[in-house]
């Protein structure tokens, strides 16, 4: 029963999903833009005809391959758990996540297995222009698989275009385009993605950077933040303006998540957005979890009012407002969707009886039910209520949320300053001698992967405690296994994971160290 | 017409071969990283589906049941808590 499962499996196969989560992480967002900025050197190769763009392609393309080659099928990981630690979830997900996932093999397959093969053993062998169609074509490929893996993600925190079949105890996709176009999806692939490439364009800065610094290689140097440094600057604004849009549907899809991320526990009209503060537990309680003030902060007046409805003078929810519930604001309290959610597992327990008694009549209407408007819309949405007993079990890890949020978009601030420096400092000829710039963009590079990865954590641990938004909470989701296994693979994946991350790191340091010198003697 | 499939046939052996040389070229001329990363590669999937799938990670449900009626009444079950 799963009543009797024990709370460290639960929190094992959280922290196993995240760890690996977060080593496959490391390997994705480089390879998402450093595929374009390879396209986009390479098509200035072929339009110019000028021999050092091909050596500057092909320098960045070693490093491309080194992080493709370390971190394909790391995400391959993520499926073994779901089968083996998450199969209740598995089971309920049904075949939304099918399709999607589907469509990724297929094009990382096609796509991308193919063609990079022509981008590296195809110099010289096939023609300029169709090489450059291959690189073009990597590029497309990577980023769209990445479009699949994000629609499933987005369905777990906005469960859309499916009906719940009782039967089964799957839900059945009626829609493919609510759920490819669901705008959790849209915004999150849209924000993914311009991370990705805000993050390749600082490694390529950084490292060009490096080079300068050691006065080698100054002209691959120069061209390389050049052309970073435009994808960067471009992508970073648009991963403030996507950020926007994302943060605008959070309100309303997951307004708990949004008020975690503000720490904002009392509603309010004009409601400022907080650039800086520090959280401080007040004394009060929201149920059992502390509330918290935010002392020292900084707002931009306002702002949240913007972001959520279009209006400085708008009302945003606040934490206690979405789990006491406002009548005024049409807020419902979260007692109230308990109530609704198990009103819902009654009527799926209500068909298991009339299966097992083999009482069709009852079993028809029943079943029905699952696919009647008024009953997915007013209590099956809250199915996943039905596992709490108290309200403030749905509030998430206020502090970490909070936090995380702020330093991801401090550095995303930063960075687009990085971007704009440095085409100053390259239109200026200054860049060798800012030698201060130089460092700040070598040290950025391990920021833009913690800026990354906050953005996970942001999304991951704001939507707790649901797997499902609204749904499914975690620890519904879980395969009734023993919490000693999954210690044994989280080890056994950390080990993996490390060494695999230690030999990129050393595999590409010693290629970067070496240069493109070093490569082209090689060959 | 039979003359036209041989032709066929020659033209789709040709392009075989070429995709074959292609390929094999490639590999051959491989530079230290580019034999490095292939290393890893096989390295890690054989760790990942030899050792991790088979001994680690068995699907529970496909495991533990025969059918997908038990499947589901399995996670019936799970969802109602109610034997």
């Amino acid at each position: 029963m799963i009543e009797n499962i024990d709370l460290s499996l639960v929190n094992w196969s959280r922290a196993q999903f995240a760890l690996t989560a977060i080593y496959h992480w490391l390997f994705v967002p480089l390879t998402l833009g450093l595929s374009f900025i390879l396209a986009f050197m390479e098509t200035a190769y072929v339009r110019t005809g000028d021999e050092t763009w091909k050596r500057i392609t092909k320098f960045w393309m070693t490093l491309f391959g080194i992080n493709f080659a370390i971190g394909v099928a790391t995400g391959i990981i993520l499926e073994f758990e779901f089968g083996t630690n998450w199969s209740n979830y598995s089971w309920f997900v049904g075949d939304i996540f099918g399709a999607p996932l589907a469509m990724e093999g297929i094009l990382a397959f096609f796509l991308e297995s193919t063609f990079i093969a022509v981008m590296f053993f195809g110099w010289n062998k096939v023609s300029k222009r169709f090489h450059l169609v291959s690189t073009w074509l990597v590029a497309i490929g990577a980023n769209l698989s990445a479009l699949w893996i994000l629609v499933a993600n987005a369905w777990m925190e906005n469960p859309v275009g499916m009906t719940f079949n009782p039967d089964t105890a799957r839900n059945e996709m009626n829609s493919f385009s609510a759920v490819v176009f669901n705008p959790v999806a849209i915004d999150k692939f849209t924000h993914t993605v311009t991370s990705g490439f805000v993050l390749a364009s600082v490694f390529v800065v950084g490292i060009s950077a490096w080079f300068m610094l050691h006065r080698r290689e100054e002209i691959l140097a120069r061209r390389s933040i050049y052309i970073a440094g435009i994808f960067g600057l471009a992508s970073s604004l648009l991963v403030a303006m996507t950020g926007d849009s994302s943060a605008r549907t959070i309100s309303k899809v997951q307004p708990v998540k949004f008020a975690a991320m503000e720490a904002l526990y009392e509603g309010q009209n004009n409601v400022g957005l907080t650039v800086i503060g520090a959280l401080s537990e007040n004394g009060e309680k929201l149920g059992e979890k502390p509330v918290y003030d935010t002392k020292m902060k900084i707002q931009i007046p306002g702002l949240l009012s913007v972001m959520t409805t279009g209006n400085p003078d708008g009302y945003v929810p606040g934490m206690k407002d979405l789990i006491n519930g406002n009548p005024e604001r049409g807020i419902l309290p979260v007692s109230e969707m308990i109530e609704r959610g198990k009103y819902a597992r009654q009527v799926l327990i209500d068909f298991k009886m009339a299966k097992e008694l083999g009482d069709k009549e009852s079993l028809v209407s029943l079943q029905a039910k699952f696919a009647d408007k008024d009953f997915t819309d007013n209590y099956f949405r809250y199915f996943g209520y039905a596992y709490f007993t108290h309200p403030w079990q749905v509030i998430p890890a206020v502090p970490l949320i909070f936090y995380s949020f702020r330093l991801m978009v401090g550095l995303g601030f930063l960075f687009i300053a990085l971007f704009a420096i440095a085409l100053y400092l390259y239109s200026r000829q200054l860049l060798e001698r800012r030698r201060w710039f130089l460092w700040l963009a070598v040290f950025s590079i391990p920021l833009a992967y913690l800026a990354s990865e906050l953005g996970w954590i942001v999304t991951e641990v704001g939507r707790q405690p649901w797997i499902i938004q609204n749904l499914m909470p975690v620890h519904m989701a879980v395969s009734n296994i023993s919490a000693g296994s999954v210690q044994v693979t989280f080890f056994l994946f950390a080990v993996l994971f490390t060494a695999l991350l230690i030999a990129e790191i050393s595999i590409m340091t010693r290629q970067i160290k070496n240069g493109p010198k070093h490569q082209e003697e090689e060959k | 017409m039979k003359s036209s499939k041989m032709k066929g046939m020659t033209r789709l052996s040709a392009t075989a071969n070429n995709v074959f040389r292609f390929y094999y070229d490639g590999f051959r001329s491989m530079s230290w990283w580019g034999r490095r990363a292939w290393l890893i590669i096989i390295v890690k999937l054989i760790i990942m589906f030899l050792i991790l799938k088979l001994f680690f990670f068995p699907d529970f449900l496909k495991t533990n049941f025969g059918s997908d009626e038990e499947r589901s009444d399995y996670v019936i079950e799970q969802l109602t808590g109610n034997k």
